[in-house]
């Protein structure tokens, strides 16, 4: 069309014929765009990078693993995803335009999750991404995001030490989770000494080197003992009688996977009271409970920043949407809120910046708002994660939880402690 | 570190850390005794093995499920029903893949890996799709559950207990049927020495054929009785088969008394270092002195004398 304006610009002298003729130009290309987007901004203004977006659409990828190991961890984590982009898409969309989704399987393998993020970006051309559930796999994607410059949302507690341009973390880093936790359970059970059992891979080492650090120097509390099995590992006998032996005021976990079941299980037949014994886990969330048996574990304090339970209006329609969408019986831990938040806090994102450009929606990202979130009001940080509230909950033997304790303030952020590196 | 406590405390730790490893070298054993005899008597490597304990397992909570729906007056005695079906699934699972892939195999032993390995991977796959990628927990019997305090401070788990009774129960069985039976003078027979054993009248298919079955019908009850202790997830096969592998090859693979006298140290040993040590370090230290007794026994503790 260019070729012929410039045409017109030769044969034509007066201004008002040259403006009603290039206008008459465009009105065939007006008479093929469909309806909606004429209260939208032209697709080309929106989009700079060449990005999947078209007058009606927006792709948006989500990666996660829906085989493998993990599978069992991330697939609530694509439902609360998929919920969040069919209730944007009711809601209209973002800047007018519909999210299609591109769904890839990371297959709980990391190389793969590299692969398949390398995929979505330069195939795609995904606006954004929705992925990642370990740390690994993270790890194993971040580059392939900065090099090609996509957009993540990472719905997962985990270590900290890490902050990108191209991620924004949904769930919280360690010292979120683990200080307001160990406060509580220091001044409320008056717990002096602990004993940490964790899974042997980053997340659980570095979370407890956090909660040690905090222990010792702000506490003036002991570490007796500090343990680490194997992922999968099912043997804990052996530890539960050291336990025993040491007598610690509070058994500190960070347990992942299939271990987690056995290491209740065993505490359990072993005889230690877990209303007498308190236990407090970073690593036990609703969807892990399914699998535990709400007996094995009830008395136990779990300290995250969302729980089913969880009494808000936001809460209550979130629960209702996601059962309503995928079944009575799922039930819905930390992550899988978490998840939720990732699809809305890109839209706030590309709405206040008017564009899908990643470069400005980065931009925009920092002191968005969102007030609907379901664990009641998050604020994105200069630092890509989230201001969040921590709570500490007991698990009930319906396999929920009762929230027992909620930090008064939003906590910061901050992946990169002083003094507990 | 023992500096703090009264000899009875001391004492009665022992007691339960003693305890304690008697139920995993029960485990072992009972992970150990099926590969013992597809690996040890067929010479079959199954890498699908952990799938077949799986196996076992799903039954035993659709299993559990189900009385609970249907039967709760007798839910307190599923569990015996949950392992025999677990035996007749996973054996009849086995005589089936015996009779479709391992048969054409025989001859070619290095193959039955990759074989079996796919297998492994296509039965993950089949449970995933069927029963879904969350694990899943049993629901046990109150008088499964707890312990029965022996002293004021020592106190033994029921579900030990039934795990060791369980694995003393089939160990005989199967020591038995292999060395006083007449099905198991034929599987010895073909083992030694297969054209042979044609010759003098026994039918080689079929023996071989029942021999795998019974093997991957004591994995399903094997991964029965792990649901008193892990979860069930389409891919918890795994965690068990490196362990199984170890005990059977460090026993001696053709020997049912090696693989008991190996469950029981690797256990023994296991245990006892994870008291004193770490888990991680109890673990590297005990693969490592597997690695150094094999290397100076390479046929493995206890060995058949054969003639090659």
């Amino acid at each position: 069309m260019a070729k012929d304006t410039s045409d017109t610009e030769n044969g034509l002298r007066s201004p008002l014929r040259r403006k009603l003729l290039m206008g008459m130009a465009g009105l065939p290309a007006l008479a093929m765009m469909p309806r909606p987007t004429f209260a939208a901004a032209p697709t080309s203004a929106v989009n700079t990078t060449g990005l999947a977006v078209t007058d009606t659409e927006v792709t948006v990828g989500i990666l996660h693993s829906a085989t493998g190991t993990m599978a069992i961890s991330e697939t609530g984590t694509i439902q609360a995803e998929k919920l969040a982009i069919a209730q944007i898409n009711e809601m209209g969309g973002v800047l007018g335009r519909k999210i299609k989704i591109i769904q890839e399987d990371g297959a709980s393998d990391w190389p793969t999750f590299a692969e398949k993020a390398k995929k979505l970006l330069v195939n795609d051309h995904c606006a954004a991404v929705m992925g990642c559930w370990t740390s690994a796999s993270r790890k194993a994607a971040l580059p392939v995001f900065e090099q090609y410059n996509g957009l993540l949302y990472y719905p997962t507690f985990y270590e900290g030490l890490e902050q990108s341009k191209n991620v924004i973390y949904t769930g919280q880093e360690a010292t979120q989770q683990i200080l307001a936790s160990l406060d509580w359970v220091s001044k409320e059970k008056g717990a002096k000494s602990f004993f940490m059992i964790g899974s042997d891979y980053i997340w659980p080492r570095t979370s407890n080197k956090i909660a040690r650090k905090h222990i010792e120097n702000v506490l003036k509390g002991t570490v007796v003992g500090e343990e680490y099995y194997p992922l999968g590992h099912t043997q804990f006998n052996s530890v539960i009688n050291k336990i025993k032996l040491k007598k610690p005021d509070v058994i500190f976990a960070d347990v992942v996977g299939g271990s987690n079941v056995a290491f209740y299980k065993q505490l359990k037949a072993a005889g230690i009271d877990l209303s007498k014994q308190t236990l407090l886990t970073i690593s036990v969330t609703e969807d892990e409970i399914d699998g535990i048996g709400g007996d094995n574990i009830a008395g136990a304090y779990s300290c995250m920043k969302y729980f089913q339970s969880l009494k808000n209006p936001n809460n209550e329609k979130f629960v209702a949407a996601f059962k309503k969408m995928w079944g009575e019986k799922t039930v819905l831990g930390d992550v899988t809120q978490a998840g939720y938040l990732g699809p809305f806090l890109w839209k706030m994102a590309v709405e206040k910046a008017g564009s899908f450009d990643v470069d400005k929606v980065v931009a925009a990202s920092p002191g968005i708002e969102f007030k609907e979130a379901p664990e009641g009001y998050v604020k994105v940080h200069e630092n890509h994660h989230l201001w969040s509230k921590t709570r500490v909950a007991k698990a009930l033997p319906t396999g929920q939880f009762e929230v027992v304790y909620e930090s008064p303030e939003l906590i910061e952020p901050n992946p990169f402690p002083k003094g507990y590196q | 570190m023992f500096g703090d406590y009264s000899l009875a405390d001391l004492s009665s730790i022992f007691v339960m850390q003693g305890f304690a490893g008697l139920i995993l070298f029960s485990v072992y054993v009972l992970m150990a005794l099926g590969l013992a005899i597809i690996f040890g008597q067929m010479g079959v490597i199954n890498m699908a093995h952990g799938e077949f304990m799986i196996l076992g397992a799903y039954v035993t909570y659709l299993c559990s499920t189900f009385f609970q729906e249907h039967l709760p007056a007798l839910f307190s005695a599923y569990f015996f029903v949950a392992m025999a079906l677990a035996f007749l699934a996973s054996g009849a699972l086995g005589m089936l893949v015996e009779w479709a892939l391992i048969r054409h195999l025989y001859k070619r032993p290095l193959d039955t890996l990759l074989a079996t390995w796919g297998l492994s991977l296509i039965l993950q796959q089949a449970y995933r799709s069927i029963i879904g990628p969350r694990e899943v927990g049993v629901e046990l019997p109150t008088w499964m559950m707890g312990s029965i305090p022996v002293t004021d401070s020592i106190e033994v788990q029921i579900n030990g207990l039934f795990v060791i009774a369980v694995t003393t129960v089939i160990t005989l069985g199967v020591a038995v049927l292999i060395y006083r039976s007449r099905f198991g003078a034929q599987i010895r027979a073909v083992m030694s020495n297969r054209s042979m054993a044609g010759a003098v009248g026994i039918d080689t298919e079929k023996v071989d054929r029942y021999t795998f079955g019974l093997g991957c019908g004591i994995a399903g009850i094997a991964g029965s009785a792990f649901t008193m202790i892990g979860s069930t997830g389409p891919t918890s096969g795994q965690l068990y088969i490196v362990d199984t592998f170890l005990i059977v090859v460090f026993g001696g693979a053709a020997s049912l008394l090696g693989t008991i006298a190996s469950a029981f140290s690797i256990s023994q040993t296991q245990s006892t270092l994870e008291f004193f040590l770490s888990g991680s370090m109890a673990k590297v230290l005990t693969l490592l002195a597997v690695v150094a007794i094999l290397m100076l026994r390479p046929q493995g503790l206890f060995t058949l004398k054969v003639r090659r």
